[in-house]
């Protein structure tokens, strides 16, 4: 089945690792980033919506 | 301590979108019910056509998107982004000017369309002066919500508002590059690309309507109104960080899945094909953390009818977008592609995400707005089961049509023929599948105006607070974070994460787009095709006008199936004049891009009785009948600025043509009305039909399709 996908794809399948090289470095970038998040942070950010009413004191 | 600032949400402008978005959602709906049964009621169109289905088939889509889904999703952002950002809306007088520019455009489109003036590609089919309003309104959105966060007393920009950055940024971007039209009047305007190009940049364009109208605003909304629903906090923050990130640069890639076995370069499929599977990662990323955010609060979700909205709304974003992948895959897409199995697809996420999310924002908003409750709890337990059981009678008779449909087509005998070669007979065979879609969705609309009634009702039980009272102390200037992740800088930083944004969507698009615009390899041309003579130009304007497309593809996939029942695979070659391509996503209809080979030959004398009565010529044809193409005189006022336009746009009319233009089309004209005398046809009244009609330069048109090709096979390269 995977034949039919890059079969024609002669001389441009520079393209295809050109994509999939980006993507993979841009997710890792991402993870990285995430995986390095406290608990702390995770916890005021996630909170956000549900303090509406409530007034926010940035000392 | 801080000194803490007084203001106050502006709740106006919500309920003010959010009435727009019940009409607007009732009128959508209704005309979507008119146009389905038409597919097997042809006398619904009511004789007139102005409500014909190749008129009323994108007046359909256009407001359910942009009007019932757009003022859904400008309900949600401005009563959420304030609440987010702690602080107003930036400018009033922005909201307003957003609020009724908006529904200036839908009334513009409601106008329009039935008029048959069109650009015809999908979901852009608005002409070019209302482009450049949508452009217009869509800057004063955008500067009121920066406005706003900038004015922002909340220090991080909260995950809802990133999706909110990322659909303005793209939807911007997807519009002007699709928007590239040249005008010959105020209601007619040629796309700047043609053929291949037309249809990838449009695809690009309808794919991504899908992700950055469809979906990323609505997810948006999802991460603030189902925590707030639920009053707990989102399932897992992480994960909406990586989700977002990634679904709005995997999703910009996947528009080529729109045309997998057409004449775009096999490299470009391939592409689209690959990210549109690893799309299914962060799409139900966004579907698990929103379930999820429900975890501990399931016992509630029996009795709210709120969170059961929500519930099936996320899973049927789930289904929709493992199914959009599955669909993608080029033995899936074989099947699927043209059949009624993509508006199965369409409108579990139509009905199911955004309808059902839409509703349950309503339900949630209008009581808190007013300072009141809900009128009937019951009431809106009423509307959820409709809408789940209107989708059920809705997407699974469809499936049933799509997949039967699809198998019909590609049906050999032993004998190594076609089991159906008279395409008919695989459209009789569902039309019972159509009833009940028509029934599924009246069930669906009945809910809506059940919640209409409950929202009214609520409505009068309060009274608007049009100003609610907040407080929240302000940001201090030269705060000291200390050393920080990088993401932390952006999530406090718009405008940073606008330019982000950008650049991410903006890679998908170049790398897919650039080498087919300006490698020569990617359109072999083909010596034989020539451009349209100015009878068959008219007439394809008028095919456009009425909508056809919608109904007819014109690309021949290479497949034995479609080359033994309409001829030779079409090429990339074949469409370099084609501004507009219009290749069409649904064969309602057989396809036509053979119409006019020996294969296929028909006399004039059958085009003409096939599009004043396509019933009398094929017993049982759903297609509507065309008379007022016998009755109307074909404009030729413009013919000399559409050749002077198609050569600025590149294609070779020699030199000083146009003035040759109109006697070369009243040639042909006549030739077309003498076959047709001699052929013996005579108008309703007996009388001969006269050259000047439309239906000649339909009729050109039709006979001139697909015959380059079969002159010479000569291609260059």
């Amino acid at each position: 089945m995977f034949k039919q996908f890059i079969s024609g794809v002669e001389g441009m399948d520079q393209y295809l690792i050109f994509s999939m090289i980006v993507f993979i470095v841009f997710f890792v970038g991402v993870l990285i980033y995430v995986v390095r998040m406290t608990k702390e942070e995770v916890d005021v950010l996630s909170n956000i919506p549900l303090t509406d009413k409530e007034t926010d004191c940035h000392e | 301590m801080t000194h803490i600032e007084k203001f106050s949400y502006d709740n106006k402008i919500v309920r003010d979108f959010g009435i727009a978005t019940v009409i607007w959602g009732i009128v959508g709906m209704l005309i979507g019910l008119l146009a389905a049964i038409q597919l097997y009621e042809p006398a619904a169109n009511l004789g007139n056509p102005y409500t014909t289905f190749g008129r009323i088939r994108p007046l359909h889509t256009n407001a359910v998107i942009f009007a019932f889904v757009g003022n859904a999703i400008f309900m949600g952002i401005y009563y959420s982004l304030q609440r987010l950002c702690k602080a107003r809306m930036f400018s009033d007088v922005l909201s307003r000017l957003h609020f009724w520019g908006w529904q200036l455009i839908i009334v513009a489109a409601a106008v329009t369309l039935p008029l048959g003036i069109t650009s015809s590609h999908e979901y852009a089919e608005l002409e070019w002066p209302i482009d450049i309003a949508i452009t217009l309104i869509w800057v004063i959105f955008g500067w009121n919500m920066f406005g706003t966060i900038l004015r922002r007393r909340e220090k991080h920009l909260y995950v809802a508002i990133w999706f909110y950055i990322a659909t303005f940024v793209t939807v911007a971007v997807l519009h002007l590059v699709n928007s590239f039209q040249l005008p010959i009047s105020f209601f007619k305007s040629y796309y700047w690309y043609s053929g291949v190009q037309d249809a990838l940049v449009q695809w690009w364009y309808g794919h991504n309507a899908v992700a950055f109208f469809l979906t990323t605003p609505f997810l948006g909304l999802m991460y603030y109104y189902l925590p707030k629903a639920a009053n707990r906090p989102v399932y897992s923050y992480k994960l909406s960080i990586l989700h977002f990130w990634t679904l709005i640069f995997i999703y910009i890639w996947a528009g080529p899945h729109h045309l997998l076995y057409s004449s775009l370069p096999n490299w470009a499929q391939s592409l689209g094909t690959a990210f549109s599977i690893m799309l299914i990662a962060p799409s139900w990323g966004g579907m698990i953390n929103g379930l999820l955010t429900l975890r501990g609060a399931w016992d509630r979700v029996r009795e709210d009818a709120i969170l059961k909205f929500f519930v099936v709304a996320v899973t049927a974003y789930g289904m929709a977008t493992l199914e959009g992948p599955l669909l993608s895959l080029k033995n899936v897409n074989a099947i699927a592609h043209f059949t009624d199995w993509i508006v199965a697809h369409v409108h579990v996420g139509a009905l199911g995400w955004n309808g059902l999310m839409t509703f349950a924002m309503l339900y949630w908003l209008a009581p808190k707005i007013y300072n009141t409750k809900l009128y009937s709890m019951k009431l809106a337990n009423t509307h959820f089961w409709l809408a789940t059981l209107g989708i059920a009678f809705y997407a699974i008779p469809m499936y049933w049509s799509g997949w039967q449909q699809g198998q019909m087509w590609k049906d050999f005998g032993p004998d190594g023929m076609l089991v159906y070669p008279e395409f008919i007979k695989t459209t009789l065979s569902i039309a019972p599948m159509h009833i009940m879609r028509s029934i599924g969705g009246t069930i669906y609309l009945t809910g809506v105006f059940v919640m209409a009634y409950n929202l009214y009702k609520t409505v009068k039980s309060g009274s608007l607070v049009a100003n609610e009272a907040a407080e929240a102390a302000p940001l201090l200037k030269n705060e000291n974070h200390g050393k920080e992740y990088w993401h932390r800088v952006i999530e406090r930083k718009p405008t940073l994460m606008l330019v982000l944004s950008l650049i991410v969507i903006m890679i998908g698009g170049a790398v897919e787009m650039v080498p087919t615009f300006l490698i020569k390899s990617n359109v072999p041309t083909i010596a034989a095709v020539k451009p349209y003579t100015p009878l068959e130009l008219e007439g394809r304007d008028l095919y456009i006008k009425e909508g056809c497309v919608g109904c007819h593809s014109q690309t021949v996939r290479p497949f034995r199936s479609e080359t033994e029942r309409y001829g030779e695979y079409s090429k990339a070659g074949e469409f370099v004049y084609d501004h507009p391509f219009l290749w069409g996503s649904k064969r309602t209809g057989p396809d036509l891009s053979r119409e006019g080979t020996a294969k296929l030959f028909k006399q004039d004398s059958w085009h003409y009785y096939h599009l004043v009565k396509p019933s009398e010529m094929t017993q049982g044809s759903i297609m509507p009948p065309y008379p007022w193409l016998t009755k109307n005189e074909l404009n030729t006022s413009q013919t000399v600025s559409k050749i002077k336009a198609m050569r600025t746009l590149g294609v070779p009319y020699p030199k000083d043509y146009e003035n040759q233009a109109l006697s070369d089309l009243k040639k042909q004209a006549e030739k077309i009305a003498a076959n047709l005398k001699k052929e013996g046809v005579r108008n309703d009244d007996k009388s001969e039909v006269s050259p000047n009609m439309e239906v000649i330069a339909l009729i050109a048109y039709l006979q001139r399709l697909g015959t380059d090709i079969t002159k010479s096979e000569k291609t260059n390269p």
